[in-house]
């Protein structure tokens, strides 16, 4: 993944700062109880619904286990259809390719769909180091773009800005995009999306070159899939004479068919509506209809390394619906940016530190940023078991281990900052395996327990800085079996 | 070695290990969810289509052309955007200008065009959704997209069918499809859903049934 969120320290430090910020910590919590009980409503409308989510599983795996099949039988339909497909291997590549499909248009600007790919890949950045401008157009986006921010949340990128911060955007930064904010622009959100409507059609008007991402990608047909609901999903892949799509690999289902799974949970499970207000089927390119000239990008970017661990593979069955965000108790507190990646909350937990590795402080405090209840893995619509792979991921930073980076097998150390730890359960497991030892340590613990601190020094400190230390008994439980039942099984 | 090998090898040497395929896919999931007549689908394809705040008429054929001429005239429509295969007769009874949907024509003159009149491939009840085609009565993608204004009209119960899996199997995945499910909305500024951003703000469906 990109060097966008290079430097980000780890989640607690980061997830300390925003809980202290109450005007987040009400945007996040309004957002994320909001929608949490309208996809409720909106899943409970279908019967078969446990069905469905069954079926999505088995599509996603299925697709996966044979990969290289549908990868191929994608590149010639979307050929056969006049289109032209490229291949990425990694963030910096797919950055040059776009760019060069941009230069060879002679355009200067392009406008965007909103797409998780081009911001893992941070395509806008590599865009405007070569001259082109890139214009996000999905509302949201754009707060985020006037805002010079960075997205927290996978469907709502502004989720933590309220009207008032958002006004405050529009007013001061719109001119230097384009068409400045309406004079006297009040915080209404009907207004502030009129000023959006405003601002950004003189761009979709002129705009030679599209760059989107895509929902899903149909091995069999060809066919490339965007969800949205405001109509700039529709501008850019219509209007543009140039339209270029990058997608990650795990994208493909194989058949026509297996979209009427998705299209049923993809909608409910993340804006919480039967149905978006637009979805856009494109197959290559059409005469006289939309872009004469249609490029796919197939990103890779850590998606075969993720593919190669057998547990955390299922991550890639994930169809970005945001759903396990919008449920999580972490998230809820701690917002999309202390993640430190473009994926936050659950999903992103478990994706970002295998899409990167888990090298940096950032991706190896992730797996931690969890209390694992499991509420993810219930609202996930592909049933991706997140606790499971968080619980993978923390074993293989504490212990290390054999993984695939850029397609390599390397084996990787033991995370630096887990030394106390492995050293407290290397001392528990001798302990445990000496029940003498155990038993005077235990009296030893009893009688001191007055005098226990209430938080650990030099090396525990950071552990007990977030956890209460358990209160020691003033009895061990073997002696208190000793006293009270005299040490005989049996008289229940 | 080109990044097509590369993937596809990192792909290759992934699954080496991966267990054999389990069961296979099975599609135990409903066709459609409820037992309903045709006029109860076309209801609730009305009710839904409400639901999401299209506005949303009835009619016989031979009302249709007065139908559309009265919405036209409430909205204070000056120019319709009338696609190339478009039943002549439905625009019959208004005087407003016609303009045709033609490739040259620029985003900037689409923009100037206050309504569009379309028919559509497919209707489904349970999502209250419209998918259109291209077909000659609902022209390209972008003429249902700039105006701000659209009326699209369906015939029921013909055109309507219960569920999305009802309605993927009768549409060519060759064809560019465009699936509309109530005006253009955002919900991003605090979740408060506003209407037409970017797409049309006004979406009228007209039920047109047979007299």
């Amino acid at each position: 993944m990109s060097g966008t969120y290079l430097g980000m320290p780890a989640f607690p430090a980061a997830a300390r700062e925003a809980v202290g910020n109450a005007t987040l910590r009400g945007n996040l919590r309004h957002a994320t109880h909001t929608i949490r009980a309208k996809r409720a409503k909106a899943v409970s409308e279908v019967s078969d619904w446990a069905e469905l989510r069954e079926a999505g599983r088995r599509i996603k795996d299925h697709t996966l286990r044979h990969l290289d099949r549908y990868l191929v039988q994608l590149e010639e339909s979307v050929t056969a259809a006049g289109g032209v497909v490229h291949w990425a291997a990694d963030a910096d590549e797919a950055n040059d390719i776009v760019t060069q499909l941009v230069k060879m248009t002679g355009e200067s600007e392009v406008v965007k769909v909103k797409s998780m790919a081009t911001q893992e890949i941070g395509l806008n950045e590599a865009l405007e180091a070569e001259g082109i401008r890139a214009y996000e157009t999905d509302l949201a986006e754009l707060i985020v773009q006037l805002g010079k921010d960075r997205p927290s949340h996978i469907l709502v990128p502004a989720i933590h800005r309220n009207r008032g911060e958002i006004r405050d955007i529009f007013a001061r930064e719109m001119s230097e995009w384009g068409r400045p904010a309406p004079e006297g622009l009040t915080d209404t959100p009907a207004e502030l999306a009129e000023a959006a409507r405003l601002h950004l059609r003189e761009k979709f008007l002129r705009a030679k070159v599209g760059i989107s991402g895509a929902n899903f990608m149909v091995a069999e047909t060809g066919t490339l899939v965007v969800v949205e609901s405001e109509g700039n999903g529709r501008m850019c892949l219509t209007l543009p004479e140039t339209l270029i799509s990058v997608v990650g690999i795990e994208k493909i289902v194989p058949a026509w068919q297996d979209l009427e799974v998705f299209l049923q949970t993809l909608p409910r499970s993340s804006t919480a509506e039967r149905m978006n207000p637009y979805t856009s089927t494109w197959t290559g390119t059409t005469d006289e209809d939309g872009p004469r000239n249609f490029h796919l990008v197939l990103l890779d970017n850590g998606r075969t390394d993720t593919l190669a661990d057998e547990v955390g593979r299922q991550a890639l069955r994930c169809i970005r619906c945001s759903a396990c965000l919008n449920v999580c108790p972490v998230y809820e507190r701690a917002g999309g940016h202390a993640y430190g990646s473009v994926y936050p909350g659950p999903i992103g937990a478990i994706l970002s530190p295998q899409l990167r590795g888990t090298g940096s402080e950032i991706d190896a405090s992730l797996p931690y940023a969890s209390s694992l209840c499991g509420a993810c893995y219930e609202v996930c619509p592909v049933a991706i078991d997140i606790p499971e792979v968080l619980v993978h991921l923390r074993e293989r930073v504490v212990q290390g281990g054999e993984v695939t980076r850029a397609g390599n097998k390397v084996v990787l150390r033991p995370a630096k900052g887990h030394a106390a730890e492995r050293a407290a359960m290397r001392a528990a497991r001798w302990a445990f395996l000496h029940p003498g030892a155990l038993r005077t340590g235990q009296r030893a613990a009893s009688r001191t327990r007055r005098f226990h601190p209430r938080s650990l020094p030099g090396p525990g400190r950071a552990w007990s800085g977030t956890r209460e230390l358990p209160p020691v008994p003033a009895e061990p439980f073997r002696d208190w079996w000793q006293r009270t039942r005299g040490g005989k099984d049996g008289d229940r | 070695m080109n990044s097509r090998e590369r993937i596809l090898g990192r792909v290759r040497r992934a699954l080496a290990d991966a267990p054999a395929e389990e069961t296979p896919l099975s599609r135990d999931y409903l066709r459609e969810h409820g037992q309903r007549t045709a006029a109860e689908t076309v209801d609730l394809l009305a009710e839904n289509l409400a639901d999401y705040r299209a506005l949303v008429h009835r009619c016989g054929d031979r009302e249709l052309a007065d139908l559309i001429m009265r919405l036209l005239a409430e909205r204070g429509s000056r120019t319709v955007l009338v696609p190339p295969g478009l039943p002549p007769y439905w625009l019959t009874a208004s005087d407003v200008t016609q303009v045709h949907d033609r490739a040259a024509s620029t985003a900037h003159e689409l923009d100037r065009v206050d309504s569009v009149v379309t028919g559509c491939a497919v209707a489904i009840a349970e999502t209250g959704t419209l998918v259109l085609d291209g077909s000659p009565d609902q022209g390209r993608r972008r003429i249902t997209l700039v105006p701000d204004h659209h009326i699209c009209v369906v015939r029921v119960p013909g055109q309507v069918v219960s569920s999305v899996p009802q309605g993927l199997e009768r549409l060519d995945p060759a064809r560019p499809l465009t699936w509309i499910s109530g005006p253009s909305a955002t919900s991003d500024i605090e979740l408060d859903r506003v209407e037409g951003v970017h797409g049309p703000r006004t979406l009228e469906v007209i039920l047109v049934g047979e007299n």
